[in-house]
């Protein structure tokens, strides 16, 4: 995300004289910026001191709605959830979405530029298109069932999504489908700018394809990897569209994420308090993970 | 440089990720011809007329148009001049109100959905395209102040200083010469804020109860939660949901893909 900016950095400081009309045209946009952002922020930090049912007069509870997410086995248990959907929404997508840009970057391959839109196509879709989408392959009589008992596998046919152990994987592995086609062209960029001399080097000093891979073209992809794990973890931990569509939370809260905890709390159970406090919670984990990854990337650079 | 083995394996391997990712999408459109009554054969092109009519359809998707046109213009307005201040001109303060901003590229809609509720409740103004298009304004401008100011600190020097002697202002400056030269920046910028708002779910679940006013996913939803039948009906108004954006990614899909790379992090 820094890219462009870094570059342009370099030329110097700030270009231009000092101007007050600066003001003026910043104006318009840190207001509206302010009203419905910033200030939202503020609030929330504040409403999740309190005990409050969004109608009657709230009452002070200081730190206890934190207490509450960090002891609470059913408040924790969705913030595990999350980080088994890191798994499905990140590491896969990353793993596959560089073993794939790998392949198809070992030569010039004619009809590139077809699969790339392809396999970009599921980033664009609404998320709860995305969900009904998978919802039909996944119910009792749908593709998914279809194609086990086609093979003769009727014994592992079942309903998916009202599955205590695979209602979570099953959500997770939408994510890996939404992810890598993402990876795949974000690596194929990278890779694209690696010279073409650097592979050969590596293929005199008989490294096979594999190997030449991992010397050349890995390193060389640091920053999009780091790109692709920000923008992967922080779409898994952000997971609500999928969740509201596909199982609201079920079977027995199995697939409530912290973005769905929120939105039941707040709206359907009256804990607005509650809700508040994982909703900063969840900022600060995607705030300090973003900062992380991208701090693990740039000392790698250097 | 390699072999037509490998050339072959790579091809398959290709086309297998390419029909993954197709596969949801074509088992959608597959469903959404399926006649819904049992006995009747041949695909039932006109389920999508039904979901347009019956299902309500049509009002959802011009609600979309509505408030992804009104959020795509307001947030591009006010993104370009405050990338022209930030990118063009040294004020004091810029830096730290540059990284306030940057703070909107990393909160999530679901920290801030929350207390928007019940200030906007408060002010009356749930259940009003207010509440569905300012909250999303706000979280493009993040996104768009930090493109339009890389664009704006990409652009030449010497040309505004020419313009400056021909006597333009700085207003001139940026109507005239710039944004016209930037043109495919904003294009990118326009592209990807569409996208967001079209397909955003959280803000519109949360802000609107009047039927009249429900977004195309959000009516989409209700659709599925209300009818647990009728899937040939549900996968057609899918198909209508999700076809807007579709088509206008292939059409632009040089940009979208530029954009979703350069720009990244989107809160």
């Amino acid at each position: 995300m820094a890219d462009g900016d870094a570059a342009v950095a370099r030329r110097g400081g700030p270009p231009g004289e000092p101007r007050t009309v600066a003001y003026l045209y910043i104006a318009p946009a840190l207001l509206v910026f302010g009203a419905f952002l910033l200030w939202p922020i503020l609030h929330a930090v504040w409403l999740s001191f309190y005990d409050w049912d969004g109608l009657t007069l709230g009452t002070w509870a200081g730190l206890d709605n934190y207490r509450q997410v960090l002891t609470d086995p059913e408040l924790r248990a969705p913030f595990a959830h999350a980080l088994v959907l890191v798994v499905f929404f990140a590491a896969l997508p990353v793993t596959i979405g560089l073993a794939l840009a790998g392949l198809m970057s070992r030569s010039a391959l004619p009809g590139l530029a077809v699969f790339r839109t392809v396999l970009f196509l599921p980033q664009v879709i609404a998320m709860v298109v995305v969900g009904i989408a998978w919802s039909a392959i996944y119910a009792p009589d749908g593709a998914l069932n279809d194609s086990l008992s086609a093979l003769g596998l009727d014994g592992l046919a079942r309903a998916w999504l009202g599955d205590e152990v695979f209602a979570l994987p099953a959500v997770g592995m939408v994510g890996t489908w939404v992810g890598t086609g993402l990876c795949v062209v974000l690596f194929l960029a990278g890779l694209s700018k690696v010279p073409r001399e650097l592979y050969e080097a590596a293929r005199l000093d008989g490294a096979g394809p594999v190997r030449e891979f991992l010397a050349v073209g890995l390193p060389a992809l640091r920053g999009e990897i780091a790109v692709a794990a920000t923008l992967t973890v922080i779409a898994a931990l952000r997971t609500f569209d999928l969740v509201y569509v596909m199982t609201s939370g079920g079977p027995g809260g199995r697939t409530r994420v912290p973005s769905y905890e929120v939105y039941d709390r707040a709206f359907q159970q009256g804990q607005v308090g509650s809700a508040a406090a994982i909703a900063v919670l969840l900022t600060i984990v995607i705030m300090a993970l973003t900062v992380a990854i991208n701090r693990f990337a740039d000392r790698g650079a250097t | 440089m390699i072999g037509r083995a490998e050339r072959l394996l790579t091809y398959a391997l290709l086309g297998a990720a390419a029909a993954y990712a197709v596969f949801p999408l074509a088992v959608v459109l597959w469903l959404a011809v399926q006649p819904d009554r049992i006995g009747d054969t041949g695909l039932a092109f006109g389920n999508f007329a039904l979901a347009w009519t019956e299902g309500g359809f049509s009002t959802y998707l011009r609600t979309s148009l509505v408030v992804s046109v009104s959020v795509v213009v307001l947030a591009t307005a006010l993104a370009a001049l405050a990338g022209y201040a930030f990118g063009t001109m040294s004020f004091r303060g810029s830096t730290a109100l540059f990284y306030l901003l940057l703070v909107g590229l990393m909160v999530p809609s679901e920290a801030v959905v929350v207390p928007l509720y019940f200030d906007l409740r408060a002010l009356q103004l749930t259940d009003t395209y207010v509440a569905l298009i300012a909250p999303q304004v706000a979280q493009s401008l993040a996104f768009g102040t930090f493109w339009m100011r890389a664009y704006f600190r990409s652009t030449s020097r010497e040309l505004v200083e020419a313009a400056r002697l021909d006597g333009a202002g700085h207003w001139r400056v940026l109507w005239s010469i710039l944004l016209p030269l930037g043109r495919p920046a904003v294009l990118t910028m326009v592209l990807l804020i569409f996208m967001w708002t079209w397909n955003e779910f959280l803000i519109p679940l949360v802000m609107v109860t009047d039927e009249s006013l429900r977004t195309a996913p959000l009516g989409l939803s209700n659709f599925q939660g209300q009818y647990t039948s009728g899937a040939a009906l549900l996968a057609a108004g899918a198909v209508l949901v999700a076809l807007p954006v579709v088509l206008v990614y292939l059409f632009t899909q040089r940009y979208f893909i530029r954009g979703m790379l350069e720009g990244a992090v989107k809160g």
